[in-house]
């Protein structure tokens, strides 16, 4: 089964906070953990309900990102959706972890960026 | 460059001294990050932990965003260029690692060398928490923090509190469910000389107990299965502020040991650790259940209720406080009208005989509920019987003069912690459940619809709906 993965982007780091991102990495993993396909989605301002709602239309599975607040986390949470926060590093290298099944909540992956 | 102040002799004695850096920024009550030039993160210390949720040891080398997540950060960083010649001053929020928002004051400043080079950045934050919910209620009447009352039960409270606040002993807070047991220890909290440190909160009934354990003293890493890295408690993040301990009855045996332990001595030994850490922490313990009751039964230890029972509070149900209904009624019209820009005025007379009469088993939260439901129901212009739960008419007539129920303030030790969802028959949560119940069938499952009959936003549906366990396909 084919798995999307939400990763809500600053630059090209997950970004440090849900409800400030303005772009969002989508990406889809085939079942043996390899990415099949990259796009970045572009909103026109930073919103958690828009995420959410993005999240829902493009039936991701996952969402990788910083930090979210509790209601955030708890709706997708209940929608079904796994949420996975407290991530720190380059989008690119967080989601390849991710494919080869080893990230985890809180994690930092090396490379994380200056500042 | 500013002239160096001229030192006294005793002051040029303590300072040509080499002073431990780190520990004198640990003992602050504000929360400071040390950065590099690039803005990553070299230390913070512990009332920085406490506000974010981060470990000093974590954070070092990562880029102060991360670290921080505040919106000025995110959005218009003062040292976006590296370049700041002097301090800047903003207000800002931050979400921390246990996922909430926390309104922030921070202060920016380069660092330089004693040959004027820039080597860094120093920020320093504080929590505006208590500020803001200061600042919002101080110019209110009959009212303590955010606790509202004017019956002499509640005078009487008022009084006590502020003394009890000053001193540094353990207190006690008892009384039903919904009297507001957590906003008096928050209160005592915002009151004392503690109130620039962290309050820190603990449900003693929400975790199991090798949990509660390690959430309440932090373990080493290896000291089970599983620690892989060392965790600090509770206490920790405590120290110089207060530590709420919300359902105390409902800590196990073995743990009510070393809470008393630690009431002993003030040393916090996490799992696993030979060497303790002296924790400057007040304790404040809440519970509904009559601890007298369960020392008797051999269920609370006897020592730590005596410990803890140092100074008691009473929060009397809402039933015993004589004018406080009215007065709560008019608080939370005020304020749920407020919030939900709605034009509702007042209530009508038939709605206010109903709302005295009722008792509120539920207490102060009952209460604020029932208004919460009637402002939204309403929209504009005065409540009237019919924007009430119908089970407010019901009740009086169910009700027998005394109630079984309720015919004692005690509560029995095995009665549940909260009423949990599904709820019992007859209270607020249920009726509540019943009207979002009938308009989702109403609206054939559309949360959409349901919500706007019930004129709510979706999202308010949504959060009551996952709170009494209904789920629509």
């Amino acid at each position: 089964m084919i798995r999307k993965i939400f990763i809500p982007l600053s630059e090209e780091e997950v970004a440090p906070r849900f409800d400030l991102a303005a772009e969002v990495l989508l990406a889809e993993l085939g079942e043996d953990g390899r990415i099949l396909q990259e796009k970045v989605l572009i909103l026109p301002e930073p919103s958690s309900e828009r995420l959410c709602h993005m999240v829902m239309t493009e039936r991701a599975h996952t969402v990788i990102c910083g930090g979210i607040e509790e209601e955030v986390f708890d709706y997708l949470t209940w929608k079904g959706i796994v949420v996975i926060d407290d991530v720190i590093g380059m989008a690119s290298r967080v989601l390849r972890r991710h494919a080869a099944g080893n990230l985890k909540a809180g994690e930092i992956v090396s490379g994380a960026g200056p500042a | 460059m500013p002239a160096k102040p001229p030192k006294s002799a005793k002051a040029e004695k303590i300072l040509d001294r080499t002073i431990d850096f780190y520990r004198l920024l640990n003992e602050l009550p504000l929360g400071v990050l040390i950065m590099d030039r690039q803005r990553r993160a070299l230390f913070c210390n512990h009332a920085l932990e406490a506000i974010t949720g981060v470990t000093a040891a974590a954070v070092q080398g990562i880029a102060c965003r991360h670290v921080m997540r505040s919106r000025v950060c995110l959005t218009a960083c003062p040292a976006a260029d590296g370049k700041l010649s002097e301090n800047v001053c903003f207000e800002t929020d931050v979400i921390n690692r246990d996922r909430r928002r926390i309104p922030v004051r921070g202060t920016l400043a380069p660092i330089f060398d004693a040959g004027e080079n820039p080597v860094g950045f120093v920020e320093t934050v504080e929590d505006l928490r208590p500020l803001k919910a200061h600042g919002e209620k101080a110019n209110q009447a009959y009212r303590f923090g955010r606790v509202v009352g004017q019956s002499p039960q509640m005078e009487k409270l008022f009084r006590i509190v502020p003394v009890i606040a000053q001193s540094d002993a353990s207190v006690l807070i008892t009384g039903e469910t919904g009297t507001g047991k957590d906003m008096l220890a928050e209160t005592l909290h915002q009151e004392s000389e503690r109130a620039k440190g962290p309050f820190v909160k603990i449900n003693c009934g929400a975790l199991p107990e090798t949990l509660l354990e390690s959430e309440l003293f932090g373990h080493v890493k290896g000291a089970f299965t599983g620690a892989t890295e060392n965790k600090q408690g509770r206490f920790y993040l405590a120290h110089n502020g207060t530590l709420y301990l919300t359902e105390i009855g409902d800590l196990p045996l073995p743990l009510q040991v070393k809470l008393l332990t630690f009431l002993d001595d003030k040393i916090v030994y996490p799992l696993g650790a030979t060497k303790g850490f002296a924790a400057d922490v007040r304790v404040v313990a809440a519970t509904h259940r009559d601890l007298a009751r369960m020392v008797r039964e051999g269920r609370f230890r006897q020592d730590l209720f005596f410990r803890l029972n140092v100074l008691r509070l009473h929060i009397p149900p809402l039933r015993e406080r004589e004018g406080d209904v009215r007065l709560l009624l008019d608080h939370y019209l005020n304020f749920f009208a407020h919030n939900t820009n709605r034009e509702v005025t007042g209530y009508a007379s038939k709605a206010m005989s109903l709302l005295l009469a009722y008792d509120y088993p539920g207490n102060v939260r009952e209460l604020r509920n029932i208004v919460e439901y009637a402002v939204n129901v309403c929209r504009e212009g005065k409540i009237t019987p019919r924007h009430l739960p119908a089970y407010l008419g019901e009740e009086r007539q169910r009700l027998t003069p005394v109630d079984a129920s309720r015919e004692s303030t005690e509560v029995p030790v095995d009665a549940p912690a909260e009423p949990a969802a599904p709820p019992t028959d007859g209270t607020w949560p249920m009726a509540e459940r019943r009207i979002i119940l009938e308009a989702l069938v109403k609206a054939r499952g559309n949360r959409q619809r349901a919500a706007q009959q019930l004129g709510w936003a979706r999202s308010t549906l949504w959060r009551k709906m996952k709170h009494y366990g209904i789920d629509t396909p």
